[in-house]
């Protein structure tokens, strides 16, 4: 089913939200791949050491508040433009591998983070922690990073500028095509898909 | 006859085939992504691979990357014996071209200088080159920009002279299985046996240079490659590992004399772009 979703994503869209449906997101959408991912945690660390002494809430308040985007019902899209052109807000930018981040989403989806965009295969506990959180998976065609490149409207600077192709931005897109591909009660399309069209041989 | 190329040629052809790679589909892989559309049965698998046609048709006509992992630079530089280099060393030529390539053509940095420390080079440089020397007085170019997403689902097998055959078709089933949904598919699967544990990676690689619609010359691998593609086709995992009958566009095998102890086998895979430029100078 096609659906038109508008961001930040609250539990009352991803409950409603399966593998499989088509949707096309709307709204602020934070890029954050490998290197960034790494320097998160370092953040949280740094923070959760300052605050252990006064209890959970606040180590998660003073997390929260550590990394550089706000991270209730926020969307990440695991990504790393090209340069952009003149007059261009961004280059090409696709997805990239999600699995790599499989390392350090738990911890962010525990903290609000809402869904992710990237391509490919999560691990268990990442899949555990979407349901656990009620969030969602997406993932976007890989290597169509041109086409894809068309829905970025703006595309600004938040952190890290020293990574390169790895900072962190914040984008704004429109009608940016995904598919559901893990839902919040753990439908996984990338099984579900292959079973249905794997044949004998 | 010895005949003089001035290295400057060389930089101003590998900067040329750097932006060239990165934006325009080659022949063979048009083709057979137009084959695709045609013949792929699941609706959400069609939606897609024709997504990655008009993915193509905005690359080429607004010089949008076709996809924002521009790749590390593989090069292969066949040197004729009779070829004289005049100029800056050959592999700096070749560094320079990416240099300009990757910079000058709006293309993404995607190098580390070390594997352990990370720091981004900011140019894509260094190329990773293999040379080798050939008869004649010219010098074959083939640029090959390699991405990762699909680099890091390839693997080498060190099969038994026992595993035979059949040991060979499961490694490969088996590297594309686990590869599903990350490598972009559908992809290309480049396969290189024999030799030893280096040659046959290179031998991989090679394979992924050759056209997709070209079989190999030897009659057993022409029908291994068929063979391949019909059975990795059923596997299900289709456009963007999504579901579907369309999980590979080529399969190209190379093969090379080995060991009696051993069978070596490599599987490289590369998403549906397959980037390969040839120039020869």
């Amino acid at each position: 089913m096609d659906k038109h979703i508008v961001t930040p994503i609250t539990a009352e869209v991803t409950k409603d939200l399966r593998a499989g449906d088509y949707v096309y997101i709307s709204g602020t959408v934070y890029v954050a791949r490998d290197a960034a991912h790494k320097r998160f945690m370092e953040a949280l660390d740094k923070a959760e050491e300052c605050s252990i002494e006064k209890g959970q809430e606040e180590v998660e308040r003073k997390q929260a508040g550590a990394l550089p985007f706000p991270v209730e019902n926020a969307v990440i899209y695991y990504m790393g433009p090209s340069p952009a052109r003149e007059g261009r807000p961004i280059g090409s930018a696709g997805p990239t591998t999600a699995s790599r981040m499989d390392k350090y989403a738990p911890r962010l989806l525990d903290l609000g983070l809402k869904a992710m965009i990237g391509k490919g295969k999560r691990t268990q506990s990442v899949m555990d922690a979407i349901i656990r959180n009620q969030a969602v998976y997406f993932a976007a065609v890989g290597g169509a990073g041109a086409l894809l490149s068309k829905c970025i409207k703006k595309s600004d600077l938040v952190c890290y500028d020293d990574l390169g192709a790895e900072a962190v931005l914040k984008l704004e897109v429109e009608d940016f095509p995904a598919v559901v591909v893990i839902d919040c009660q753990g439908n996984n399309l990338y099984e579900t898909a292959v079973r249905k069209y794997a044949k004998e041989v | 006859m010895i005949r003089t190329i001035k290295t400057e040629e060389v930089t101003k052809n590998i900067r040329e085939m750097c932006i060239e790679a990165n934006h325009y589909l080659s022949r063979d892989m048009d083709k057979a992504l137009k084959n695709a559309v045609e013949s792929e049965e699941a609706p959400l698998g069609k939606k897609i691979l024709c997504q990655l046609q008009e993915n193509l048709t905005i690359a080429a006509e607004e010089l949008i990357p076709v996809c924002q992992d521009t790749g590390m630079a593989v090069v292969f530089a066949e040197i004729g014996q009779e070829v004289h280099f005049e100029g800056i060393l050959l592999e700096e030529a070749i560094n320079e071209g990416v240099r300009q390539g990757y910079t000058e053509g709006f293309l993404r940095k995607s190098v580390v200088k070390d594997p352990i420390l990370r720091e981004n080079t900011k140019d894509n440089t260094p190329a990773v080159i293999h040379y080798s020397v050939t008869e004649g007085d010219k010098l074959k170019l083939t640029l090959a920009p390699k991405g990762f997403g699909s680099e890091n689902m390839s693997r080498i097998f060190m099969l038994k002279p026992a595993d035979g055959i059949e040991g060979v078709k499961n490694a490969i089933l088996t590297a594309v299985k686990d590869a599903g949904p990350n490598a972009c598919p559908p992809v290309v699967v480049g396969v290189g046996i024999g030799g030893t544990f280096e040659k046959c990676a290179l031998l991989a690689k090679q394979a992924l240079t050759r056209a997709a619609d070209e079989h190999s010359k030897i009659a057993y691998v022409k029908e291994m490659e068929e063979e391949m593609l019909y059975k990795i086709n059923r596997l299900g995992i289709g456009p963007g590992g999504l579901g579907g009958t369309t999980t590979a566009l080529a399969v190209n095998i190379n093969t090379y004399p080995t060991h009696i102890a051993g069978l070596p086998v490599a599987v490289n895979i590369c998403c549906h772009v397959n980037r390969h430029v040839v120039r020869v100078l």
